[in-house]
């Protein structure tokens, strides 16, 4: 059987978008092609909770078939790799519903079954979420207002590579900053297997008025093509060496 | 997904499993945490603890690994497993699990009470225990005093929570950043023995400290330090910095060690008292050397007196 790969985006941002395609409608193609969205919002404690930016964070996550959560800016380490690996979970669970449907028939769900028969199941969710290959998407607002919070996200998406570093299958990052110097998107890590030496990027980082979240979720589902033409690249040398990825 | 935020229910409630139609009454509300609200209630014939879950998925979980506990020999780890099965009310199926009623005080409340002579007995006895469970191919994953007791009679440590419960090899599932390795950078968060024991270290500090220490930007120095400049935890450094450093691939190896610095500390410890003492005895000594002298020098004259009366007389 083949190991299954798992996709997902991971925005991590403080409000409202302004500048370019809708997130929402974004998130939705994302999803389109198998690909995960989950957002983060983070407050401080100046931040007020009813904000129409944090209804725009459940609508992304929704419409992207993800989680969503608001959280303090002290929690966010924890937080980021719950939803992740919470994520990860609620993929495996809706594809095995899937399959079930087809054995069973009549929208059965696990849920559905008999607690034991639950129990076998969701050992095997718990083994593909260990064992399969992850590839995250990071996409971090660097909006004027996420200033003095980035410090804090840096820690945490460290946080998140340790966390998945320790599961058996393989995990791929990359990170993109929106707005970015020039462009409204900056690419700033691409593919890596760990998330490591990203204390310089977060330093060099100027900050705009401007909150492009559209484009950015754009271009993130565009990055996941070019790794998977990458890694097919590299499948293809193989054969004659056994180089690095 | 259906939440069950609302997990209230008033005593008296008679809960009935959808599966294997046993009858539960609510008694009292014992607490409520991230997964779940635990009630006591009795089946009948007995006390125990019901917990309905939020999210039925993540009751699944614990029940496996309650499951995998049952099987384990010798002095039981967790609550013993009774039943687990679905509720159907009006406001949806809730999962729920039935267990072994554990009376007792939490850890974190006995170790602010007690003497940090009793954070080392706790700590032997844990230890002990997570040799067992480390044995069975598990590691405990969220161990912190919140998700510990200390039965009522007898002191035995017990654990309440197995939510973080992951087989060796594994990414921990579950654990709470201050006990994490992690968190301070000492390490992965990939499930191995060292992973637990690290987390006793962190139980120690939080006694000796009192509270949770707020990490700083050098985190490893700064639990280092800590170490070896508090007077509760200074002497027993060796053992606390080797668990700290990942160095011991067992319970065991740890358990021996702090048993010896414990006992060899007991020595040591009350120092102050015990050369008191000393001095106290020797001053004891020699004023009764002196008293010895003085009445050795009378008995002397009161011979030499005798003997000239003697003389004088005769
Ligand atoms: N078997 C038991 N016997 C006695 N009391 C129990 C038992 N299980 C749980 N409790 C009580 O219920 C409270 C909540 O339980 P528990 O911590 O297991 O919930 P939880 O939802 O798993 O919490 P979290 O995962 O956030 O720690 C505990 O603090 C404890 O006091």
């Amino acid at each position: 059987m083949k190991k299954g790969t798992l996709k997902q985006i991971l925005l991590i941002t403080d409000g409202c978008s302004n500048e370019g395609e809708d997130p929402v409608a974004m998130a939705a193609l994302a999803r389109e092609q198998g690909i995960t969205v989950n957002v983060i919002g983070v407050l401080d404690q100046y931040d007020t909770e009813d904000s129409h930016g944090l209804q725009e964070v459940e609508g992304i996550a929704q419409a992207g078939g993800g989680i969503s959560q608001i959280v303090q800016t002290k929690q966010l380490a924890q937080t980021v790799q719950m939803v992740t690996k919470q994520a990860m979970t609620q993929t495996i669970k809706g594809v095995i519903n899937q399959q079930l449907q087809d054995i069973l028939g009549d929208g059965e769900t696990v849920e559905d079954l008999p607690p034991e028969k639950r129990g076998k199941v969701m050992e095997v969710v718990d083994e593909v979420g260990e064992t399969a290959d992850l590839h995250v998407c990071i996409l971090v607002d660097t909006s004027a207002s996420m200033k003095n919070k980035l410090p804090t996200v840096r820690e945490a998406l460290t946080d998140l590579s340790l966390s998945l570093s320790a599961r058996m299958g393989e995990n791929q990052f990359c990170l993109f900053l929106f707005p970015g110097k020039r462009k409204s998107v900056q690419k700033v890590i691409s593919w890596t297997p760990q998330l490591d030496s990203i204390k310089r990027i977060f330093e060099k980082i100027s900050s705009h008025g401007i909150t492009p979240t559209g484009p950015a979720i754009k271009e993130a589902v565009k990055s996941f093509s070019s790794l998977s033409r990458k890694q097919s690249l590299v499948d293809d040398d193989e054969a004659y060496d056994d180089g690095p990825r | 997904m259906t939440a069950q935020d609302n997990l209230h229910f008033a005593p008296g409630t008679l809960i009935i499993g959808k599966w294997h139609q046993n009858h539960y009454q609510l008694v009292k509300w014992l607490g409520s945490g991230a997964q779940g609200t635990v009630y006591l209630g009795r089946d009948g014939r007995r006390s125990v603890a019901i917990k309905l879950a939020k999210d039925r998925a993540s009751l699944i979980s614990e029940v496996n690994v309650l499951k995998q506990f049952e099987k384990l020999r010798g002095d039981p780890l967790g609550p013993s497993l009774y039943d687990s099965d679905d509720w159907l009310t009006r406001g949806g199926t809730i999962g729920f699990c039935v267990m072994e009623y554990l009376d007792g005080v939490s850890l974190s409340e006995a170790l602010k009470r007690k003497p940090f002579d009793w954070t080392l007995v706790y700590m032997l006895q844990l230890l002990k225990q997570l040799q067992q469970l480390h044995n069975s191919g598990y590691i405990f994953g969220d161990l912190k005093p919140e998700n510990l007791i200390l039965m009522h009679p007898g002191h035995a440590i017990r654990c309440l929570d197995f939510g973080g419960a992951t087989r060796i090899g594994r990414s921990v599932r579950e654990y709470t950043e201050f006990y994490d390795r992690g968190y301070w950078g000492f390490g992965s968060r990939r499930a191995e023995p060292s992973y637990d024991l690290f987390a006793c270290v962190m139980i120690m500090i939080y006694a000796a400290a009192g509270k949770r220490i707020a990490r700083t930007n050098e985190p490893q120095v700064q639990l280092i330090h800590f170490v070896k400049n508090h007077p509760k935890l200074a002497p027993y450094r060796k053992t606390v910095m080797n668990a700290m450093r990942g160095n011991y691939s067992t319970a065991d190896i740890m358990r021996r060690d702090l048993l010896q610095e414990v006992m060899t500390s007991r020595q040591s410890n009350p120092q102050m008292p015990q050369s008191r003492r000393n001095v106290r005895k020797t001053n004891a000594v020699s004023n009764r050397s002196g008293w010895k002298s003085a009445w050795l020098a009378a008995s002397v004259l009161l011979t030499a007196y005798i003997v000239f009366v003697i003389v004088y007389v005769m």
